[in-house]
């Protein structure tokens, strides 16, 4: 392996983790703070992707197109999304045992793979790359790295930072915080719990969608794109630890150049490797590497 | 004893004479629905009994019912059905064995992950090296016999498979009922407490996992040979997620609902496939499943096999004291 090829290799392997997280952080949040295992996290970002393919034309013809108008529709269609979910079917959830919340999600998956089947079909489709990021950047003179990965994962990176940002230095992510510990005792502090578990879930919704809005143009848009992420997003999730959005960040990099390079030096055992290291991982920090 | 009457006489026996009553389709559906049964009450020892949540099942299935087809002898003959049941159940067993020891040191949410983490290795290894012919899976050409058994005729499977379950039913419940099942029960509602009055958890934990692997490859072996085919899709994340769905949907804390769980799910995967009855919506059958589990999570919160009591409740009035809800409680 030549140094140009080991450096585009990082730069997929980073491009992949940063979107993992992406969709994992969302999932951690709504696992770590409200408790919910939401299998159907990876429907949600199916949604974004197939949202990527079927709302461009519709809004061109609305507000004359463009890729950001796009990815700003998607994004508050998938909070409103969020939101009422959480409202129908997850708010009288809390207080029941965990895996009714399997069984309730499990009832999702299946509804929003057939609704996409109905709606959109059931083709493979292609997203293209928006024109202003078409573009290539050389790395050497045969080697060349698309300018948009480049976009992805700056992309990711500045969300990364938001996060990061409302949940630790501002109120509302201060209430968050508070609500995943106890949530009585936020409660009774005169905060409205409910509200505040809707935005979490619209929120992690929102990610998961706009992560498959932004995906689409490298990944392709197919069915069954939401289980495959699903699994991988629940092994990032436990890997950096339940509800640590600084966990999440750092093992969907590992992922990220444990799976890309593993697909390139050992292409038979590239899809075993994810989990013998979520395995060894585990028994060496039964509780994931970021947790108190 | 009325568990007996109202529950193991009425259904096994219906179990027992329906190939009779039905042709080839129906008693060839409910045999697949008896396998997939013997399955969920495997899982529900740990998932139910124990409080453990294992998410790698299919794996001990798949184990088993490779061990089935691989274990035929080269040449023609016909393969013997003990020697290779009690083979396919040791090799399953065996591997929950190794699986337990690691992953009971992982606890909640993480224990889930890791028991699929060792599952997925089980798919990848036969889906992606040649040991069980990768992934287009491998045909089983002479079914094993033992005396005058030949498995090969449809009744004879029908009988195995019918017989199978009537004996994991009663030795789970049987189990249950002895001083090791509540000590299981006891670690489900309270592992501290249990701790603390001197119960080493581990190796019971460690039992019961490795006695619902060897089952769970007993049931892969009957599925295997009745289909005469197996593939990696046996070992694949989806098959355990289903059978998770099939006992929360029946009803945690009951042999029963496991059972009912088995038969309600593939049953209504059946009826909202038949085309007589919804025609051409028939195949948006993944719709009305979904809906109709989301339905049955808003309105049964402790399952199919509640609802009778349920019922009763909602006629006679709410209780003040209702006990058997006490004694199930968990602290989780």
């Amino acid at each position: 392996m030549d140094i140009a090829t080991f450096l585009i290799q990082c730069l997929n392997s980073v491009q992949y983790g940063l979107l993992l997280f992406l969709v994992a952080s969302g999932l951690t949040l709504i696992f770590g703070i409200m408790g919910v295992i939401n299998l159907a996290h990876g429907s949600f970002y199916m949604i974004g992707a197939y949202m990527a393919y079927a709302l461009a034309p519709l809004v061109a013809a609305s507000f004359g197109g463009g890729f950001f108008s796009t990815l700003f529709v998607g994004l508050l269609l998938s909070i409103v999304l969020g939101y009422v979910l959480e409202w129908a079917f997850f708010s009288f959830l809390y207080e029941r045992e965990h895996l009714q919340q399997v069984l309730m999600t499990y009832g999702l998956i299946l509804v929003f793979e057939e609704l996409r089947s109905m709606l959109v079909g059931d083709d493979v489709h292609g997203v293209t790359v928006p024109d202003f990021l078409g573009g290539v950047m050389n790395l050497s003179e045969v080697m060349t790295y698309p300018i948009y990965r480049l976009f992805i994962s700056g992309v990711c990176i500045l969300l990364a930072i938001g996060m990061w940002l409302v949940l630790s230095k501002t109120k509302l992510g201060m209430m968050i915080r508070a609500g995943s510990v106890n949530r009585e005792m936020v409660q009774s502090l005169g905060i409205d719990i409910t509200l505040l578990y809707r935005l979490v879930f619209a929120m992690g919704v929102a990610l998961a969608v706009f992560a498959g809005m932004i995906a689409a143009p490298v990944s392709s848009v197919y069915p069954g794109m939401g289980s495959s992420v699903l699994i991988i997003c629940f092994v990032v999730v436990v890997i950096g630890g339940i509800g640590s959005i600084k966990g999440a960040l750092l093992a969907a990099l590992l992922i990220g150049f444990v799976d890309t390079f593993g697909k390139v030096l050992l292409p038979q055992a590239a899809g075993v490797l994810v989990y013998v290291l979520m395995a060894l991982i585990l028994l060496w920090r039964p509780n994931g590497l970021f947790k108190n | 004893m009325r568990h007996l009457l109202y529950f193991v006489l009425p259904v096994f026996g219906l179990l027992a004479i329906w190939p009779f009553l039905t042709g080839s389709y129906g008693s060839d559906l409910v045999a697949k629905i008896m396998i997939y049964a013997l399955l969920a009450l495997s899982l529900e020892l740990l998932v139910g009994s124990t409080g453990l949540v294992c998410f790698g099942q299919a794996a001990f299935f798949g184990i088993g019912a490779y061990a089935a087809i691989l274990l035929a002898p080269g040449d023609s003959s016909a393969p013997s059905l003990w020697l290779t049941l009690l083979l396919a159940i040791g090799l399953s067993g065996a591997y929950a064995l190794l699986v337990g020891a690691l992953s009971l040191r992982t606890q909640g949410v993480y224990f889930i992950m890791v028991t699929l983490a060792f599952s997925q290795m089980a798919y990848y290894v036969v889906h992606d090296t040649p040991v069980g012919g990768g992934t287009d899976g491998i045909y089983m050409y002479v079914k094993p016999t033992w005396g005058w058994i030949d498995l090969d005729q449809p009744m004879h499977m029908y009988a195995c498979i019918w017989l199978s379950l009537l004996l994991g039913y009663l030795f789970l419940n049987q189990l249950l009922s002895s001083s090791f099942g509540r000590a299981l029960a006891g670690i489900r509602v309270n592992e501290q407490r249990m701790r603390a009055t001197g119960f080493s958890v581990y190796p019971y934990k460690l039992a019961a996992f490795t006695l619902s692997g060897a089952i769970a490859g007993w049931a892969g072996y009957l599925f295997a040979i009745k289909d005469g085919y197996v593939n990696p899709e046996l070992l694949s994340w989806h098959l355990s997620g289903a059978v998770l769905v099939m006992i929360i949907l029946g009803g945690l804390g009951h042999m029963r609902g496991a059972m009912i769980g088995a038969f309600a799910f593939s049953l209504l995967q059946e009826l909202f496939q038949s085309e007589v009855l919804f025609s051409s919506f028939s195949k948006h059958w993944h719709l009305s499943l979904g809906l109709t589990i989301m339905a049955f999570v808003g309105l049964m919160p402790k399952g199919l096999v509640a609802v009778p009591s349920q019922l009763k409740e909602r006629l006679s009035g709410p209780k003040l004291l209702s006990s058997e809800s006490s004694n199930l409680e968990s602290t989780s």
